[in-house]
């Protein structure tokens, strides 16, 4: 199956792509593609506009300054991945993005387009909400408590773009994933962070009926003592989870909570199985 | 239509293209370079791998269009003058292909790999880059041989160390 015909554009700056998204019938704004692209090859979606925002100077750019990490919506897997400063500031994020599908994969996939497109299995929404992160856009700036709205759902308006992502580096972080074996998506995984205001932060993806949730019942827990034992008992409702051709709700309940123990076995760095 | 302008394997190439053209197709139909193969419908093969702007990607999910003005390599920029790239002979040498469908896909994710790595790789490493790119003949271990074959090959001429 071939896509159907699109117009590719590829706007210098913001103003540029604003305006042309605002003159186009059924525009999507194109990233990494790695998402869009296979989308439109199916023909899941078919947008008649296609804006490449990867060039605008807003989107690039990374940097770790004053104990806080600026990313750039543009910046890929690979370069987040390899990055001195992430690897210095938070390893566990490094980690993460070095997880993310293959090389290749790495090498185009952008942490902006995960963010927008809150895929329930991508890794990313989970770093963002444990980190508690700011989406900055061309509009506005949104708390990662408010930006997570749903399945493949964000706060983002109709033509919003995300330009940049903002957060605190934590005191310590960790990170845990359990890879659907085929498509290599997390079936759950775990972003534990540990605040320098001492509180504990844990986001759980792959898992949840709503897409990527904070578990708080683990989040006291932990900022009481940050130790695997801490999370003994907890148990997390099969109802609230995916069930799926995959895993049924109560394997996926199961699996998170065990991610969770991992992430904080492994504190400071990830777990990748 | 848009004019998409590439620099493929050191020459400048236009052609006049649909905007939904796949970088994979713009290479096999517009510039008849047939090495380069389309294995699956989802991302996941890797038979489609070229180096674009020294990174190894999968061109059957880029569009020729956001490729242009980049510079592009393909399997058939590795020869030179008549004689098989380092990376190609190992994969000769060392039986690292059966059918030879992925090869092409498996051969531009090795040199980019040993070039990132500056031929630095042990078995592990090597395994975890190929992660991208699927055979159903070989089980992949003369393809990890010839591989980390290349790979010293190139440490010996770059004059790197092996750790």
């Amino acid at each position: 199956m071939y896509m159907y015909e699109t117009k590719y554009h590829r706007p210098k700056t913001l103003a540029e792509a604003t305006e042309i998204f605002a003159g186009c019938e059924s525009p999507a704004y194109l990233s990494g593609g790695h998402t869009l692209i296979p989308a439109m090859k199916n023909r899941l979606v078919s947008p008649d506009s296609l804006i490449d925002l990867r060039r605008i100077p807003e989107l690039s750019g990374l940097s770790v300054e004053a104990g806080r990490v600026v990313i750039g919506a543009a910046t890929t897997h690979a370069a987040v991945a390899g990055s001195r400063e992430i690897a210095t500031a938070v390893p566990a994020l490094a980690g993460l993005a070095g997880s993310i599908g293959d090389v290749q994969v790495r090498n185009v996939g952008t942490i902006g387009g995960s963010v927008a497109n809150n895929d329930p299995a991508a890794d990313y929404p989970s770093a963002m909400l444990s980190l508690n992160a700011t989406m900055h856009t061309e509009r506005r700036s949104i708390a990662s408590d408010d930006y997570f709205a749903g399945l493949y759902t964000t706060a983002l308006d109709e033509g919003e773009i995300l330009l940049r992502l903002e957060f605190e580096v934590p005191e310590i972080a960790g990170y845990a994933k359990f890879r659907n074996p085929a498509s290599r998506y997390s079936l759950a995984a775990a972003f534990v962070s540990k605040h320098r205001d001492g509180s504990v932060r844990v986001a759980i993806t792959g898992a949840g009926s709503a897409g990527v949730f904070r578990w708080l019942e683990a989040e006291q827990a932990l900022s009481a003592r940050l130790v695997p034992a801490a999370l003994e008992g907890l148990r997390l409702d099969p109802n609230d989870m995916m069930n799926d051709m995959h895993a049924s709700g109560e394997f996926r309940a199961h699996l998170a909570a065990v991610m969770t123990r991992r992430a904080v076995e492994n504190i400071g760095g990830v777990r990748i199985d | 239509m848009s004019t998409v302008t590439l620099t493929v394997n050191g020459i400048e190439q236009s052609r006049a293209v649909e905007d939904r053209t796949l970088l994979v197709h713009f290479i096999r139909d517009h510039l008849r370079l047939t090495g380069t193969h389309v294995g699956c419908d989802t991302t996941q093969c890797g038979a489609c791998t070229v180096i674009l702007d020294g990174r190894a990607v999968k061109s059957c999910t880029i569009l020729a269009a956001a490729a242009d003005g980049s510079s592009l390599m393909t399997i058939e920029g590795l020869a030179k003058g008549g004689e098989l790239h380092d990376v190609q002979k190992a994969f000769h040498e060392c039986h690292g292909l059966q059918c030879g469908f992925c090869t092409p896909g498996m051969i531009m994710a090795s040199v980019n790999m040993i070039e990132r790595h500056q031929g630095v790789l042990d078995e592990h490493t090597v395994r975890h880059e190929l992660e991208g790119n699927l055979c159903r003949c070989t089980g992949y271990h003369n393809i990890v041989k010839a591989v980390l074959q290349a790979a010293q090959k190139y440490r010996g001429e770059h004059g790197v160390a092996a750790e």
